[in-house]
């Protein structure tokens, strides 16, 4: 091996262990004795016990859930045909707007996004009386902050793909609907559920967005998580972390287990 | 295909192009506290010119750029050593390790920020380990320092650097740096001429994914800094929340929008020549 290639695997492990250690040490403390986080008095399993008896967490990771399953959805059926409309249809009016507002939301800062949106749900309470801001106004502007990451997978996965296969599919006789349910669709199904996946994600943790526009009776599990973490360290929290990268590290390798088996 | 096209449009125009108007229409209002909401409509630049001649702004401005440039500078030193060996390790290795690469991000935000408060407290880990090395003998609290809020960005946004250099040093011709070596270039010497231009594309990706989102960051100061360290995300965040002045935080938004345009046009155009040399 090389000096640089030693260098650069060096570099790697470094770059492991500064990525993983903070989220080690989370998880080992959450079965700390202490309150305290410097120092380990202790295997306990309390903070656990605590955790889930902690109403006021639960009900908050439940609208998380919620809010998540509807703007995932909401963002994979719009990103679906924003990357559809992107990919497959070269001219249309206002074609340079449409793209540019497709993936602005991914690289606009989310507390300018959050101010927005807020102004734009106050407006509508003063003009029209609603919606009351909660369940609903967290969940549009998730939807809307995620189609951009939905669209950019489905446009990847359709320019990469060949298009006679369509063509063909129209040759015999199929409608353009029949054509994408049975051709198109299929195929880039991985990629709308990747999407999907990935709106759910950011859903579920985001907290700038949401504290704009949550209004003051609906609190998600990233709020509950920001407002007990501003006070200091609390080993519940610790607990909920270790929840989140088991379920998170889980997931991935089921991923990757499933694109092997699909290749292999 | 109409439908297709339009159902998309109106959502994003509703709810993203009219929102972006709307904080231009507060900014050029006045902060008016006994209404509600706290403003007043009109033409004025008072909320501007605010923030132009309070040097408490203009501080904020610069630390935010100052930080996030910083950041992104360690983040690329450490995320191109970390991207090159992932490209150069055995191909049916290297979907493992971008996986442990990409798995913090799954994890949330959030927690990830919170495990270094434990961390860097008073007397936590980080301490103890500086003095117990003798790098530090008396190294103080690192939590609430500009120190911190560096750690943090790069811990946060180190996946969003190595992604985009892996994906162009991946691609890489060896070819290319056999032939440099075959003509006496040293090992050095080919890297510097051969595969750094080359992943400039990635380079200048990673950079503007760490550095745009960086700069307007809250949750990294606000958790991580102090009340010293000062940056744009904040102020915007306290004007709004804290003090409810909607038309100077409106200001703060349209200015960081403005401020951002810049790097995002020259990342979009990064990205589209990449897909046009890809096909």
């Amino acid at each position: 091996m090389s000096g640089r290639a030693r260098f650069a695997f060096g570099m790697l492990a470094f770059g492991y262990a500064f990525l993983y250690l903070p989220i080690a040490l989370v998880i080992v403390y959450s079965f700390n004795e202490s309150r305290l986080v410097t120092v380990w008095s202790g295997f306990s399993l309390k903070w656990w016990h605590a955790l889930f008896a902690n109403e006021a967490m639960l009900e908050a990771a439940w609208l998380s859930l919620r809010i998540a399953l509807v703007s995932a959805t909401g963002a994979a059926l719009l990103g679906l045909a924003a990357g559809y409309a992107l990919a497959r249809a070269p001219r249309f009016p206002g074609r340079t707007l449409f793209g540019s507002l497709v993936v602005a939301p991914m690289v606009m800062p989310e507390v300018v996004m959050g101010i927005s949106m807020l102004l734009l749900f106050v407006g509508s309470e003063r003009l029209f009386g609603g919606p009351d801001r909660g369940f609903l106004t967290i969940a549009v502007a998730h939807t809307t902050f995620s189609i951009a990451f939905v669209a950019i997978v489905v446009q990847a996965r359709l320019a990469d793909f060949d298009r006679a296969l369509e063509e063909a599919a129209m040759d015999l006789g199929a409608t353009p609907w029949v054509t994408f349910r049975t051709v198109t669709l299929p195929l880039i199904a991985p990629a709308v559920a990747s999407g999907w996946l990935l709106a759910f994600t950011l859903s579920l943790d985001d907290l700038i967005l949401t504290q704009f526009v949550a209004g003051a009776q609906s609190q998600t599990l990233p709020m509950r998580v920001y407002s007990s973490v501003r006070l200091g360290v609390d080993p519940q929290i610790n607990v909920l972390a270790t929840l989140v990268v088991t379920v998170a590290a889980c997931a991935l390798i089921l991923s990757g287990w499933l694109t092997r088996r699909q290749r292999g | 295909m109409r439908f297709v096209i339009g159902l998309p449009f109106l959502w994003l125009g509703l709810f993203f192009l009219l929102p972006c108007l709307l904080v231009l229409a507060i900014s050029l209002g006045t902060y008016a506290p006994d209404s509600v909401p706290p403003v007043e409509l009109g033409l004025s630049f008072k909320s501007f010119a605010l923030l132009f001649s309070d040097d408490l702004y203009l501080a904020a401005w610069i630390s935010s750029l100052r930080i996030a440039a910083t950041s992104t500078l360690v983040a690329l030193l450490l995320g191109y050593p970390m991207a090159y060996a992932i490209a150069r390790a055995a191909p049916n290795r290297r979907p493992l390790l971008l996986m442990l690469v990409v798995l913090p991000f799954w994890t949330s935000f959030l927690i990830r920020i919170y495990a270094w408060m434990g961390l860097l407290a008073d007397n936590g880990l980080i301490e103890q380990f500086l003095r117990w090395s003798g790098l530090a003998s008396n190294p103080g609290t690192i939590l609430g320092t500009e120190w911190a809020v560096h750690l943090g960005i790069v811990y946060a946004y180190l996946p969003f650097m190595v992604l985009p250099l892996y994906a162009t040093l991946e691609k890489l011709d060896h070819g290319l740096l056999e032939a440099a070596a075959d003509l006496g270039a040293k090992p050095f010497a080919a890297f510097l001429t051969v595969t750094l231009p080359l992943s400039l594309p990635g380079i200048v990706a990673g950079c503007l994914l760490v550095f745009i989102p960086a700069v307007g960051e809250f949750v990294i100061p606000d958790l991580l800094g102090g009340t010293e360290t000062l940056m744009i995300g904040k102020v915007l965040w306290d004007e709004f929340f804290t003090n409810g002045d909607w038309p100077l935080a409106s200001a703060v938004a349209v200015c960081l929008l403005v401020l951002l345009v810049g790097p995002i046009a020259i990342f979009q155009r990064n990205q589209a020549r990449s897909l046009e040399r890809r096909t």
